[in-house]
């Protein structure tokens, strides 16, 4: 056999140097699940959910932490493997309480679904449901629920290793693992800087996005792909609605972000509908604001501006484009400005 | 930006000034950490606060503020003397390249560190970081722009870059990080005083004529415009009587802000269309209530030059329209029908007149997500980065360019130098980021951030309330004792109408770009 060949359940694929049996495999779309591994972050091999069986190996490997080699033999879905895959998702199972009926992740938990393709349920020798798990909310964006974690660090190596903000490691040893920012600390009080990375790598309901607890499951939700409207690096976001309200943020694995989002494009949306937007025009009168229908308050605008422009001249009139405006409503304003008025003062807060 | 957000991961060298990437424009700084931890790139911190990129920094120049000419240009003059400049890409690219060389002999590292505090065996250091690498980006932002000498500061960034031959390859580069969502698009698309859509100048007759016939008007105004520094003090001369403001607050963010106040009160007839009764709304006749990026569909174009798609999420909130609409009634009611179907129709329009944009259209963008101009047609790939093989102008001119103080030094009644800023959890004058509890929550207040040495001298704690002056105004917040502080200097953020620190900020302009100097005033402080 030639080198940079292997074989994955019959057939022989190829690859290059550094790529590990899961990369081969993800990219010959043979699906090896896996809870851990995190995009081009390091592997670990904690999950141990992707362990194939590797001929002349003595026990399963792990499909992400294994270089392939030339020649190796892999079989993804043999019952050895589906063997030893099932007890692993048992035993996640019974590392804490994962009971989906009001698991914020129903629906797009990534245990639920392997235990749904094996046909794992939750055993018997699961931790009691009055076990103390720590529970944190003490903020409004995310919740941290330690009953549901299990510690796969992805959301360590997606803060570390994707996000390099550096605010989260495992922490403590053997059974009392836990995933803990600087000191122990709530993300509140730590160096954790609230980019949700960690929410979006979970793979359970261990971290959730506090606005959306409760408001609405995933298959309930549509989804938007629009760009975020805070800072000019001009991320991809997915807006998730229900019933015509907006219910979370995720980031897109899309051109520039590559799914990152920072705290103001995932949790600084509220402003779409707070109490507090206008929702109608209004006119001063008498150094009072009232409501007036559009017409009246257009027709104000369309008639003070066509009498200060005969009477002073356009260029007594000055109009600002906005930076948080789109393209196409750019474009309109300048025109309306220089075409329709007849006035080049027109800008914008490019310079603030 | 010259370049595209994601080659800065393959940047030999990122040189970071003026730009506190990790809070301003975060998902950018993600690509510079990743650079420097995971591929062992060097990365250049000249910023005089001790951002968090300092921590991921391979050297840091803490240059004081107000310096970056003197320091850019050491750097070029050790550049020469040691022979680390692109001889070959100089000859070939570009121009005037001896006047850039006699003006820089005289930054000496020992000169530059009597000007800046740049420790000498620093700044040589970093020329050869800088000049060694073999493809060097820089990166800037509104800290090297926001001065009296932004422009001469943007020109000398990018000399460095052409010194070392930076300019027109991959993962090199000049690279500003623009601070709104589509501030680079309202450039784009002509919302400046001087240029129609793609940069298209105004005095230009066959650019008018164009004009003219695309919009079915016989004489477009051939004059230059006021920017809005230029509009706020032409208002008490009476020069302008009349705006229309879309989605701004410069009660907020302008410099001097109570000279805009009052200069707005003078008008015969303001108009704001905001989407929330801002400060600056407050002050108008009649207030048009505009509807969200939510509620809409267009474009935003992003820093890397990349027209991305707005998708509609959701209904406009009550009688709230999106801005096109309003815009395009208002025209009617002047008596020019503007008749979009929707924001689609009015892209086809820009495409018509602008060539940069001239290749993208919907469809495109629904297939392949944005398209980073020039996109001169419709199989044009995009540009991932800009002037490769010529520059846009033929030869790259170097300017010799020379230190200046900046307007307002400290003095014996001012002795502190201010800047202002942004936080990670707020954004701009705080209307949007203000009104969500997660970050609101991060950052519900102003605060003044002082170094420990400083805060002892004025006999101030951290969290005691402080009263900060200006010649122009005053303002008070809570002190914060932070390591990020420079001696001697004071940083506040700009989002807090409590504490409106442009009350503060000096209206003192660069004479090119009109941009306010924020980055440098006098002030004194004292407990409140």
């Amino acid at each position: 056999m030639p080198p940079s060949i292997l074989t994955i359940n019959g057939a022989t694929h190829s690859f290059e140097a550094g790529q590990t049996i899961l990369d081969v495999a993800l990219g010959s779309g043979i699906t090896v699940p896996t809870l851990c591994n995190y995009k081009d972050t390091t592997p670990t091999g904690a999950c141990r959910v992707c362990v194939v069986e590797v001929e002349g190996a003595r026990t399963l490997l792990p499909a992400c932490a294994t270089q392939a080699a030339p020649g190796m033999v892999v079989q993804t879905e043999s019952p050895r493997v589906v063997e030893a895959r099932k007890m692993v998702i048992e035993l996640l199972l019974a590392s804490g309480n994962h009971n989906c009926l009001v698991c914020e992740a129903n629906g797009e938990c990534e245990l639920q679904s392997l235990a749904y393709r094996y046909q794992v349920t939750t055993p018997d020798f699961a931790n009691p449901p009055d076990t103390p798990y720590y529970y944190e909310d003490d903020n409004h964006m995310l919740v941290r629920d330690f009953s549901k974690c299990v510690m796969c660090g992805r959301c360590v190596r997606a803060c570390n290793e994707w996000q390099v903000n550096q605010a989260i490691a495992i922490g403590y040893r053997g059974a009392h693992n836990k995933i803990v920012a600087r000191g122990d600390f709530p993300y509140v009080n730590s160096d954790c800087v609230f980019c949700g990375e960690c929410l979006q790598a979970c793979p359970v309901g261990a971290i959730l996005d506090k606005h959306a607890i409760g408001q609405g499951r995933p298959w309930e939700r549509r989804l938007v792909r629009t760009t975020c409207p805070y800072c000019g690096v001009g991320c991809q976001v997915d807006v998730h609605v229900k019933d015509g309200r907006m219910v979370k943020v995720t980031g897109a694995d899309a051109i520039p972000n590559l799914g990152k989002l920072c705290a103001k494009g995932r949790f600084g949306w509220h402003f779409v509908d707070h109490p507090d937007r206008l929702k109608t025009p209004l006119i001063k009168e008498n150094g009072a604001f009232r409501e007036a229908g559009w017409d009246e308050a257009l027709d104000l605008v369309a008639s003070r501006l066509k009498d200060i422009r005969d009477k002073e001249g356009p260029e007594k009139i000055g109009g600002w484009c906005s930076a948080r405006v789109t393209n196409e409503e750019n474009y309109l304003m300048q025109k309306l400005m220089r075409a329709v008025i007849g006035t080049n003062h027109v800008d914008h807060c490019a310079r603030l | 930006m010259t370049n595209s957000i994601a080659e800065l991961e393959d940047s030999d060298c990122i040189l970071v000034t003026g730009s506190n990437t990790t809070e301003t424009h975060p998902v950018i700084s993600t690509f510079i950490k990743r650079a420097v931890k995971f591929r062992n790139k060097a990365l250049i911190v000249i910023e005089p606060r001790r951002i968090d990129l300092v921590s991921h920094a391979t050297l840091w120049l803490r240059q004081l503020p107000g310096t970056d000419i003197a320091v850019i240009n050491g750097l070029m003059n050790l550049i020469i003397q040691e022979n680390l400049h692109d001889q070959a890409y100089i000859a070939e690219r570009t121009e005037n390249f001896e006047a850039l060389r006699e003006t820089v002999a005289k930054y000496t590292p020992e000169y530059v560190e009597q000007i800046s505090g740049v420790p000498a065996a620093d700044l040589r250091r970093a020329a050869r970081l800088y000049a060694q690498a073999k493809a060097a980006s820089i990166v800037y932002a509104m800290g090297v722009t926001q001065h009296t000498s932004g422009t001469d500061n943007v020109k000398t960034l990018a000399n460095l870059a052409m010194l070392c031959g930076n300019v027109g390859i991959e993962s090199g580069g000049v690279n500003p990080l623009r601070g709104q969502n589509n501030v680079q698009g309202a450039c784009d698309m002509g919302g400046l005083p001087n240029v129609f859509s793609g940069y298209q100048p105004v005095t230009d007759a066959a650019a008018r004529a164009k004009m003219e016939a695309a919009w079915g008007v016989e004489k477009l105004p051939d004059w230059v415009g006021l920017t809005m520094t230029g509009m706020v003090p032409a208002i008490p001369e009476g020069k302008i009587k009349a705006l229309y403001i879309v989605g701004e607050n410069p009660v907020i963010s302008e410099a001097d802000a109570d000279h805009v106040v009052k200069a707005l009160n003078k008008l015969d007839f303001l108009v704001v269309q905001d989407i929330f009764l801002t400060e600056t709304a407050q002050l108008a006749d009649v207030v048009l209530p505009a509807a969200t990026f939510a509620e809409k569909s267009g474009t935003f174009s992003n820093t890397e030059r990349r027209v991305a798609p707005v998708r509609q999420v959701i209904a406009p909130l009550g009688d709230s329209r999106p801005d096109w609409q309003i815009i395009a009634e208002l025209a009617r009611r002047l008596g020019y029908p503007m008749n979009y179907a929707g924001p689609e129709a009015i892209f086809e329009e820009i495409r018509q007149v602008t060539p940069s944009y001239a290749g993208i259209t919907y469809a495109r963008l629904e297939a392949e997500g944005g398209l980073q101009w020039p996109c001169p047609t419709t199989e044009h790939p995009g540009t991932v980065y800009l002037h490769r093989g010529q520059f846009s102008r033929g030869k790259g001119a170097f300017f010799a360019i020379d230190h200046r103080d900046p307007a307002e030094m400290p003095d014996a009644d001012y002795p502190l130098v201010m800047t202002t800023g942004r936080v990670l959890y707020q954004y701009h004058t705080g209307s949007m980021s203000r009104r969500a509890p997660g970050l609101e929550g991060k950052a519900p207040e102003c605060r003044v951030e002082i170094t420990a040495g400083d805060a002892a001298r004025y006999g101030i704690a951290d969290g005691e309330p402080v009263r900060v002056k200006s010649r122009r105004g005053e303002l008070v917040a809570r002190a914060l004792v932070s390591p990020k502080a420079v001696a001697g200097t004071i940083f506040i953020p700009f989002h807090y109408h409590e504490a409106p620190v442009n009350k503060l900020t000096i209206a003192a302009l660069d004479p090119v770009a009109k941009i306010p100097e924020f980055k440098v005033c006098a002030v004194n402080i004292e407990k409140a």
